[in-house]
């Protein structure tokens, strides 16, 4: 995290010759997504994400797409910050582009990308310039199942499920519990969804508006956004200063 | 070949529109010793003859493993094949390192071809004077290309190369239409023949040749000099007329007599000797 600008303020020689006048590293992050969380089930991949972007302690953005197909067969869903997760899609975009004009029968499968995000993530980390991002690779191909997740460090694992932030601390547990490897699409968007609602009540940078999207052999569906229902009539919320220190 | 005084060059055309220099680099493949690939829909097969410079002197390599589902056999100038098949193990190892898994044959096969061709086309360079047979593997099954130094490329069910490869070539197309569904032994047999086809009348045994196969379930791999001695005995049983009959036993006696008892039928329909 150096910051490392030209200083003083360049004269117009010193900017002629000097190559690092606008170098910058990342940083610190700006606009973020919270947890990201997927499973594996029956049929393929779930993966569920609210549709955030903090601007610090701010919900300021409440429209953000974190979950997005790459080529036929794969998911990629992202927390951290927004704009390198925009780059990150601008990077596979070009690398399945250039896949699909070999035009050979032969594609990248979610395998193959979850390990070219890896060197990506790792490389830019060892620059000091990392992309502030956690990822989930999710997909299927040819009837195999593959879910992997990558952050910024390059820490890389696949698993039955995975999660992303404070997903990991709040949504594994559960599913851990109750997550077996034959799940019916229903069975899995609700247990995605409990997750979800944990994160909802906890997470103060989740908010109610989210998506599940689902990767089959047959190709992906990312469904329209919704909210999940909430109940907030504990009695401890209620009149929740009466009695309090220095109240009346 | 005629001189012509279009040929100092490459990168200069002749009025006929052809490139000689690249034509010339095609005719060092020739010289060279003769190399075969075949395949199935789940293996391919490649063998070479290994000419050594003297007797004192150890055989060329021709045939290189490029990666767990790749291989090359060369003809020409080794050296250069040599270069390649670095160049190649290079581009598979890279691919592997940032997908973790294995680079496509069609995929390489074209990037050998476009840097063959780059030295068509630039006055400081020469064509490599190499061709090379590449057998391997992708999604859809086995595949066999050869490239050659004009930076052309073919897929192909069979192909030979190097000095009186006709001779296998006209064997590997009486018979090319069965190797689709053939099996993994007959495709090997039908290589030893066809190789054999480039020795006229000189004695194939396994010193002078090299076998390597690669399929679906198998990575790439030579095969060790017993095995394909083994392998040339049953069909020199089997198939053999007379002569050659009498000389095959005296070298691998027991070994050869029970192939012979297990394959007979099997390599009396594999036998090219009714002509």
């Amino acid at each position: 995290m150096i910051v490392d600008s030209s200083s003083p303020a360049p004269t117009k020689n010193s900017l002629l010759l000097s190559s690092e006048a606008d170098l910058q590293r990342t940083q610190t992050p700006y606009v973020t997504g919270t947890s990201v969380i997927a499973i594996k089930y029956k049929d393929g991949i779930l993966i569920a994400a609210d549709m955030g972007g903090s601007y610090g302690s701010t919900l300021r953005y409440k429209n953000v797409e974190r979950i997005k197909p790459v080529g036929k067969h794969s998911l990629i869903g992202a927390s951290g910050e927004i704009s390198d997760f925009q780059e990150i899609l601008r990077y596979l975009d070009e690398l399945m582009l250039n896949d699909s004009m070999w035009d050979d029968g032969n594609s990248l499968g979610p395998k193959e990308v979850h390990n070219y995000l890896t060197r990506v993530m790792y490389n830019r980390r060892n620059k000091f310039n990392p992309l502030w991002n956690s990822l989930i690779l999710g997909g299927v191909k040819n009837g195999q199942k593959y879910l992997g997740t990558v952050n910024m460090i390059g820490v890389h694992y696949e698993d039955n499920h995975v999660a992303t932030g404070f997903g990991n601390h709040l949504a594994r547990p559960i599913l851990r519990e109750e997550w077996n490897e034959n799940l019916t699409f229903e069975e899995g968007v609700k247990l995605l969804e409990k997750c979800m609602r944990v994160l909802l009540y906890r997470d103060r940078s989740a908010v109610n508006k989210l998506q599940i999207a689902k990767i089959t052999d047959e190709g992906f569906t990312i469904s329209q956004p919704y909210s999940l229902k909430t109940q907030w009539k504990f009695k401890a919320f209620e009149n929740p200063t009466v009695g309090a220190e220095g109240s009346w | 070949m005629f001189r012509n005084q279009y040929d100092t060059d490459v990168t200069t055309w002749s009025p006929a529109g052809r490139l000689f220099q690249v034509e010339y680099a095609m005719e060092a493949v020739k010289q060279g010793s003769a190399a075969i690939g075949l395949r199935s829909k789940t293996h391919v097969v490649l063998a070479s003859v290994n000419k050594a410079n003297s007797e004192l002197s150890s055989h060329q390599k021709k045939i290189f493993k490029v990666d767990d589902h790749i291989g090359v056999a060369i003809a020409g100038l080794t050296a250069d094949g040599r270069v390649l098949s670095r160049y190649m193990r290079s581009e598979c190892i890279n691919y592997s390192y940032s997908y973790e898994s294995k680079l496509p044959v069609g995929r390489l096969v074209v990037q050998l071809a476009d840097k063959a061709q780059v030295c068509t086309q630039r006055s400081w360079k020469r064509p490599y004077g190499v061709g090379l047979l590449v057998g391997g593997l992708d999604e859809s099954g086995a595949h066999l290309y050869y490239n050659c130094p004009s930076g052309n490329y073919f897929e192909y069910q069979a192909f030979a190369m190097g000095s009186r490869s006709q001779a296998a070539k006209t064997y590997m197309e009486r018979k090319f239409e069965t190797f689709t569904e053939s099996s993994r032994e007959n495709l090997i047999k039908d290589a030893l023949f066809a190789l054999r086809e480039t020795l006229q009348g000189e004695k194939l045994t396994s010193s002078i040749c090299t076998v390597a196969v690669v399929g679906v379930d198998e990575s790439f791999h030579i095969l060790d000099k017993e095995t394909v001695q083994a392998l040339i005995n049953e069909f020199e049983i089997a198939g053999e007329e007379a002569p050659a009959n009498e000389a095959a036993p005296q070298d691998q006696g027991g070994d050869a007599q029970a192939g012979a008892a297990d394959q007979g039928p099997t390599d009396q329909g594999v036998a090219p000797m009714d002509i």
